[in-house]
């Protein structure tokens, strides 16, 4: 009887599960130091254009985007279909950009507002037209450090 | 009673996984991992009574790149494909063989490098209101690729390294030999169309 009981209980033994925590804290560690939050949704449709001799970006907190695009089907209704400027989280005018630039530089630490670099964020269909109003309001608002966000290709179509 | 009051219970360490996913799965929505990259560029100062200077610049001096409303490139008066246009612009702003109709060049002192001639051309970038950002970034693209290759093979031949592995320097040496002058000229509205 004794033996039969053995038997039963036997087989097996379950994987130990209590390291799976630390599994779990170390994945989330990682996620959480690589983690950027996403600051704004996009309200228009991008495709960023392909270059090969693109740098990296450093220093996300001295960095204004501009987005300009097509605005999204959803919007498309208000806003039409022509390419429109996005800042932060609102359509807005080329007039717009000054104060934006101005805001953006007032978040900064006053040591690091001669580094503030204003990335551009253009749809590659977008016509230079809307570009030029816009680089032009840059310079007038002295944000000369611009940045043509673009993807890293290997070679140019 | 006392025996009881000796040993605090344990806390069951059960959930912690289930607490740690929870977590885990919030930041594996919030990431994003792409890392921002993109051609960087300066913009001129603004100076609305600025004055055109353009006469003082000998033409031979000038590279003068167009993109018209249809996307098509003029270099020099002449029609061009973007794929060519990397080792055209090389030419001139190396100027290997001294021609007459490409940049002069001045000789200067540099550190590192000694006494050089530096050419002393401009690159003209000018674009159509109606050019498309596609194409305008292409070409931007393949005029800095130019300078970078240029400033590579100096640096190979000069110290045996890419000149991204330069101490900063050297990479100033270099810089100097070789100037990046992309300059952008005021929008045109030539082809019509906005």
């Amino acid at each position: 009887m004794a033996k039969f009981q053995r038997k039963g209980k036997g087989g097996m033994p379950a994987v130990s599960t209590a390291s799976l925590p630390d599994i779990v804290f170390m994945l989330l560690f990682f996620f959480m130091v690589s983690t950027v939050m996403r600051e704004q949704t996009l309200k228009i449709s991008q495709k960023l254009p392909g270059a090969t001799e693109v740098k990296k970006l450093e220093r996300k907190s001295l960095v204004s985007y501009i987005n300009i695009g097509k605005p999204k089907k959803t919007f498309q209704k208000m806003y039409g279909t022509e390419p429109r400027i996005q800042l932060n989280d609102a359509f807005a005018k080329v007039a717009d950009i000054r104060d934006y630039v101005a805001a953006e530089r007032e978040k900064m630490d006053e040591k690091e507002r001669p580094l503030m670099t204003v990335s551009l964020k253009v749809d590659e269909t977008t016509k230079m037209g809307i570009i030029v109003d816009v680089k032009q309001e840059l310079r007038k608002a002295s944000a000369l450090k611009i940045n043509y966000s673009t993807r890293k290709v290997e070679a140019i179509e | 009673m006392a025996r009881k009051s000796r040993e605090t219970p344990e806390i069951n360490g059960g959930s912690m996984a289930d607490i740690a996913f929870l977590l885990l799965i919030f930041f594996l929505v919030a990431t994003t991992m792409d890392i921002d990259t993109g051609l960087s560029r300066k913009l001129p100062p603004y100076n609305p009574d600025q004055v055109d200077n353009n006469d003082q610049i000998k033409e031979r001096n000038v590279y003068v790149v167009l993109i018209n409303s249809n996307d098509q490139l003029l270099v020099e008066g002449q029609q061009m494909n973007v794929y060519n246009l990397r080792e055209a612009a090389k030419e001139f702003i190396v100027n290997p063989e001294n021609k007459e109709n490409l940049p002069e060049k001045t000789p200067r002192e540099i550190d590192f490098l000694g006494e050089r001639m530096i050419s002393k051309g401009i690159i003209s970038l000018q674009n159509d209101r109606g050019t498309s950002y596609g194409m305008y970034i292409k070409v931007q693209n393949e005029l800095i690729a130019a300078y970078n290759e240029v400033r590579d093979e100096v640096s190979m031949r000069e110290f045996g390294k890419f000149y991204d592995d330069l101490t900063e320097d050297k990479q100033d040496a270099i810089k100097e030999y070789y100037p990046q002058i992309i300059s952008e000229a005021e929008p045109k509205n030539i082809g019509g169309g906005k």
